[in-house]
């Protein structure tokens, strides 16, 4: 008759009961470490924030207090992540829309689409490299070195296998129907995709977008050697082909200078970093859900 | 597709129609077919540039760790051995934890509400760009784990790993920010693959009699393995790859030593910090030591595709 009760003290239920504990104690090891690092960045950078931050030249280190700025820096990462978004877009979502729309999942299509997943995992420092190797050293950009537009160019091999997954998967959600549909009442093939398909996986395909440009801002490794660094305002169109500065490898030159202004620095751009990448994130996931609940009605 | 393309042959078009319509279509082959040609020009690229140093100091670059600018002597060992003990015991730490947490996000210990937070906040982490990593790394972690590693030290000197006096920045803080960085990769990819795993196969094992975790262990974990795996390995090319978190909290020191509370280096450490300088052979090394980063992470990728396709969840 006791067997039919719950029994605290079998040992299936003691066991049960330590690997949920143990779980939980899981959770809590690698989620304490992640709000600690965010809150720390997030005030520590914060305390930093003052208005000239936005408007200064960073100062060289060590020969005074004063830090200065990160305008350079600032105005140099909107730049490469835009120089990276205008080769990576186009490439990625034409690529994209042969493998959803025209591919018949042949040999070429399943070639390119284990391409785009080993490009994928291509680390990002060899995107450098290679960017190094064929612009850089090479001065085949009207015989500049380093540049602001090497620099977009090695972000750009980053961003195109994600800009491709997004557009292929976003245009593969499309509903068959709407294709016959367009078809049939005797629409071509491209009118179709950029009529049709194309406007109704839009959303999808931007959200990807957004989220790949974001992780490109964030990016360092591919510029550390391709777009350099500098501390001197951007003034015109002939600054692309020469060195420039970027928020992450300003947080990476100044982190490990020895000089504290120079730290606070590499803080204060984190802040500005981190608060934008995580917003854009934050907001393209509400968005995301947002649509997923009207579509159910 | 096909019946789409079937109903277009016997059409009547005009011919600038038509002409536009393959061009569209040849433009986007065209573009696709990029993903080949950049994949291929890193491989060649990288393979031609490092020709030099492969000719002069073949296979044994991999082994010695000579590294001598002025004396023009060449070896990656202590870069690539720091590559792959900080990747494998990051991975060993990360598995456990990432599996863990995912397992809880999966069963139902707390509300929804909670288990959806938890997962979305550790999938936010993974945007945090690794450079910002480095930073909190070297100004936080640092000393907060100084303690620590002189413990360590004190009372686990004999093992080798653990066998020199701890001063400032080591691999072990390297494989302590590479968990940091591949909890949120492990813990997505085991979430989603547990997931998937059917209802009916839980419901069938508790209707045996199985206990909560008798059925997870034996039901779920094994039927999810194949996607876990996929993840892990992800991880771990993702691991060998990163640069900059490792880089600034590394050390980079080329002496080569089993302890990992000494300096150590891995290949893109050494890449980050050498290439802006470097100059003839150096150059040349340089590359080769890519060249070898590029095989061990095209490697890791391909097998992990293989994987997800080969075992992929047959319910």
């Amino acid at each position: 008759m006791n067997s039919l009760f719950y029994q605290q003290n079998s040992s299936r239920n003691i066991g049960d009961k330590v690997f949920t504990s143990l779980s939980l104690i899981c959770v809590v090891i690698a989620i304490l470490p992640l709000i600690f690092l965010v809150t720390y960045i997030l005030i520590k950078g914060g305390a930093q924030i003052t208005p000239e931050l936005f408007t200064l030249e960073p100062n060289p280190p060590g020969d005074d207090l004063d830090a200065g700025g990160i305008n350079p820096a600032l105005i140099g990462t909107l730049i490469i992540t835009t120089i990276a978004s205008i080769i990576a877009i186009p490439v990625g979502v034409g690529g994209g829309i042969y493998l959803a729309e025209y591919s018949k999942g042949g040999p070429f299509s399943r070639f390119i689409r284990f391409g785009v997943n080993v490009l994928a995992g291509v680390p990002s420092i060899i995107a450098g490299v290679f960017i190094y190797a064929l612009i850089v050293s090479t001065k085949i950009l009207f015989g500049s070195m380093y540049s602001g537009l090497a620099g977009g160019m090695a972000l750009s091999i980053l961003m195109l296998p994600t800009v491709i997954k997004t557009t292929d998967e976003g245009l593969k959600l499309v509903p068959n129907e709407l294709r016959y549909a367009s078809l049939g009442v005797g629409a071509s093939m491209y009118t179709t995709i950029l009529k049709i398909t194309l406007p109704s996986a839009f959303r999808s395909i931007a959200t990807g977008v957004v989220l790949g440009i974001a992780r490109a801002a964030g990016e360092t490794a591919p510029l550390i050697f391709t777009a350099l660094f500098s501390y001197y305002y951007i003034t015109g169109f002939g600054d692309l082909f020469y060195e420039m500065g970027s928020l992450a490898v300003l947080i990476y030159n100044f982190a490990l200078e020895p000089y504290d202004a120079q730290n606070q620095l590499a803080w204060a751009a984190s802040f500005i970093l981190v608060l934008s990448i995580l917003s854009v994130n934050i907001f393209s996931r509400i968005l995301a859900a947002l649509t997923e609940k009207t579509k159910r009605v | 597709m096909e019946e789409k393309l079937a109903l277009f042959k016997n059409r009547k078009r005009f011919g600038i129609e038509k002409n536009i319509d393959i061009i569209f279509k040849n433009t986007a082959l065209v573009l696709s077919s990029f993903v080949a040609i950049i994949l291929l020009g890193i491989v060649l690229v990288i393979f031609f540039q490092s020709f030099e140093s492969f000719s002069r100091y073949g296979l044994k670059f991999l082994v010695t760790s000579e590294w001598n600018p002025v004396k023009d002597e060449y070896g990656a060992f202590t870069a690539i051995y720091g590559t792959l003990i900080t990747s494998f015991l990051s991975l060993l730490i990360t598995i456990p934890l990432g599996v863990g947490t995912a397992i809880f996000i999966t069963e139902d210990f707390v509300p929804k509400v909670f288990r959806e937070i938890i997962g979305s906040f550790v999938e936010l982490l993974a945007a945090i760009p690794s450079v910002v990593l480095g930073l909190w790394a070297i100004f936080v972690m640092e000393p907060f784990f100084r303690a620590f590693f002189v413990f360590l030290h004190n009372f686990f000197g004999w093992v080798p790993l653990f066998s020199t006096e701890p001063t400032g920045r080591n691999s072990l803080l390297a494989i302590l920010i590479l968990v940091i960085m591949l909890l949120p990769i492990v813990t997505s990819i085991a979430r989603d693959s547990l997931n998937q795993v059917p209802k009916k196969l839980r419901n069938a094992s508790y209707g045996i009699g199985a206990s909560r975790w008798k059925t997870i262990f034996s039901v779920i974990l094994p039927a999810a393995l194949s996607g876990i795996m996929a993840g892990v390995l992800l991880a771990l090319g993702r691991a060998m790859g990163e640069t900059m978190a490792v880089t600034m909290i590394i050390g980079n020191s080329n002496a080569f030593s089993w302890s990992l509370l000494s300096p150590g280096y891995t290949i893109s450490s050494m890449l980050a910090n050498q290439f802006g300088e470097a100059d003839g052979s150096q150059v040349s090394s340089l590359f080769y030591a890519a060249f070898v980063l590029m095989i061990l992470s095209l490697v890791v990728n391909i097998f992990a595709q293989w994987l997800v396709k080969k075992f992929s969840l047959k319910y």
